[in-house]
């Protein structure tokens, strides 16, 4: 068990991002803690992407304040991201995940080891040389997040790590999430798949048209939800 | 047909002057197609991965350049070179230096291009994660032109295929002196027009060998790279 990343709590105070005339986050106020997943719901175009890129550290916001352990500004060096569609560099998987540990800063006399011990944490081991952009989906995704392990991060943040996997696939990231939570890694991640959240999550955050709506732990979220919103998501109502 | 038979009689038994005029050939495009390497990688590098006023304007004339034609670069750098020319007193007129330069002209827009064209598609993939990793922005140079590289390789031979085909520009500064700035393709115009049809259809034959070995090895680097790169 590591102890609490040093940039935690992350903290948005009256969040708001803009893309031209488009208001993506519209005064969110939030506080990332240590623990449990804190898991991200809502519509499509509801601000969860923006809001992991906002807490990774990669879009300032247009007004408001996101801090990292108290500080405005953070060295992302203990935060890794996984994005949905994760560009597959053009390496053998195992090149990926040393390019990762050499950007990370890691001596290459101790890549080639932590590489293969990486690729054997997500499940990939004998698949070293394969080309990455010849992986299947489900191992793309894996391989995606064992190139964001490679960080070593405190903080890790996945959005929608299993969007168009199979069950097979689904359980296979969701395993090691759960490995990678219970080592004291605080997942920060957004998911369109409620059961997911609720095998997941430590809290809930349901986002709607770039409001943050509820902010709740997950078992009370899905017992007793406290808005109109979270209710009709629960009850599996489409929220428009 | 007579022509053909001494022509190929004239390949196969390794005639040596015909094998200098290859060697020179081969001589002044690589190390025109060197040259111009180390200019068009890093111009098109930068172009790719930098926002300025102008930019387009220069994409676009970079990519026009890459149809130049050779008459008009001879001419240019012949202007150059000649006596009365601001280059004038370096005497590279008619040498094989001079060719060099002419190609390495005609060339490096070319390879500036495509490695524009090939780094810009690879950051537009790449950009979103090289960020995350918080790479530097020399190690992200690096790394696009690391994994670009069997596309680089392309083209450069796109490079040396147009720099051994040419003749406009190498006649015009080379002037196309026996057993001094004679080429494959000065000679096959001299030959041609002279009426010695042997040694223009060798010349010829062994041009167009050239050109498939080239193309050949195009295609092989390309599969190379599918397999180790995906």
């Amino acid at each position: 068990m590591r102890p609490p990343a040093l940039d935690l709590p992350i903290m948005f105070i009256d969040v708001r991002i803009t893309a031209g005339a488009v208001t993506i986050l519209d005064g969110v106020t939030l506080t990332i803690s240590p623990g449990m997943p804190t898991v991200l719901i809502g519509p499509n175009g509801a601000g969860k992407t923006t809001l992991l890129r906002a807490a990774m550290g990669l879009v300032p916001p247009s007004s408001g304040l996101v801090t990292w352990g108290g500080r405005e500004s953070s060295d992302p060096k203990h935060r890794a991201i996984m994005f949905q569609r994760p560009a597959m560099l053009r390496r053998s998987a195992g090149g990926n995940v040393r390019y990762a540990l050499a950007a990370a800063g890691m001596p290459r006399s101790k890549r080639h080891e932590r590489a293969t011990a990486l690729l054997s944490e997500v499940g990939l081991t004998g698949l070293d040389h394969r080309p990455a952009r010849r992986l299947s989906g489900g191992e793309q995704q894996r391989l995606a997040l064992a190139r964001a392990l490679a960080r070593d991060p405190g903080i890790l943040f996945l959005d929608e790590p299993t969007a168009s996997l199979d069950p097979a696939a689904t359980k296979a990231i969701e395993d090691i999430v759960r490995a990678v939570s219970a080592r004291g890694v605080k997942v920060v991640m957004c998911t369109h798949d409620l059961g997911q959240a609720k095998r997941l999550a430590g809290n809930v955050v349901l986002m709607h048209r770039g409001r943050l709506i509820e902010n709740t732990p997950a078992a009370q979220f899905f017992a007793t939800p406290r808005t109109e919103e979270a209710r009709k998501f629960v009850a599996g109502e489409l929220l428009v | 047909m007579s022509g053909g038979e001494s022509a190929l009689q004239l390949v196969l038994s390794g005639d040596p002057g015909l094998f200098a005029i290859v060697r020179l050939s081969l001589l002044v495009s690589l190390t025109a197609v060197l040259f111009a390497a180390l200019i068009g990688v890093p111009v098109g590098a930068l172009l790719a991965l930098t926002r300025f006023r102008g930019r387009e304007a220069v994409v676009v004339i970079l990519n026009a350049l890459m149809g130049l034609p050779p008459v008009v670069v001879g001419l240019a750098v012949f202007l150059l070179l000649s006596r009365s020319g601001p280059l004038g007193e370096w005497g590279l007129l008619f040498t094989p230096q001079a060719m060099v330069i002419a190609q390495t002209v005609l060339v490096a827009p070319i390879i500036a291009a495509l490695t524009r064209q090939t780094i810009e598609d690879l950051w537009v993939e790449y950009q979103a994660e090289l960020t995350a990793m918080d790479v530097g922005p020399l190690h992200r140079v690096f790394t696009l032109i690391w994994d670009a590289r069997f596309s680089l390789v392309t083209a450069l031979l796109a490079g040396f295929g147009r720099a051994a085909a040419e003749v406009g520009a190498i006649i015009i500064v080379g002037g196309n002196i026996d057993g001094f700035t004679r080429t494959m393709t000065t000679a096959i115009a001299l030959e041609t027009s002279k009426g010695d049809l042997p040694l223009a259809v060798g010349l010829g034959i062994v041009l167009i060998i050239i050109v498939i070995i080239i193309n050949a090895l195009a295609w092989g680097i390309r599969r190379t790279g599918e397999r180790y790169a995906g």
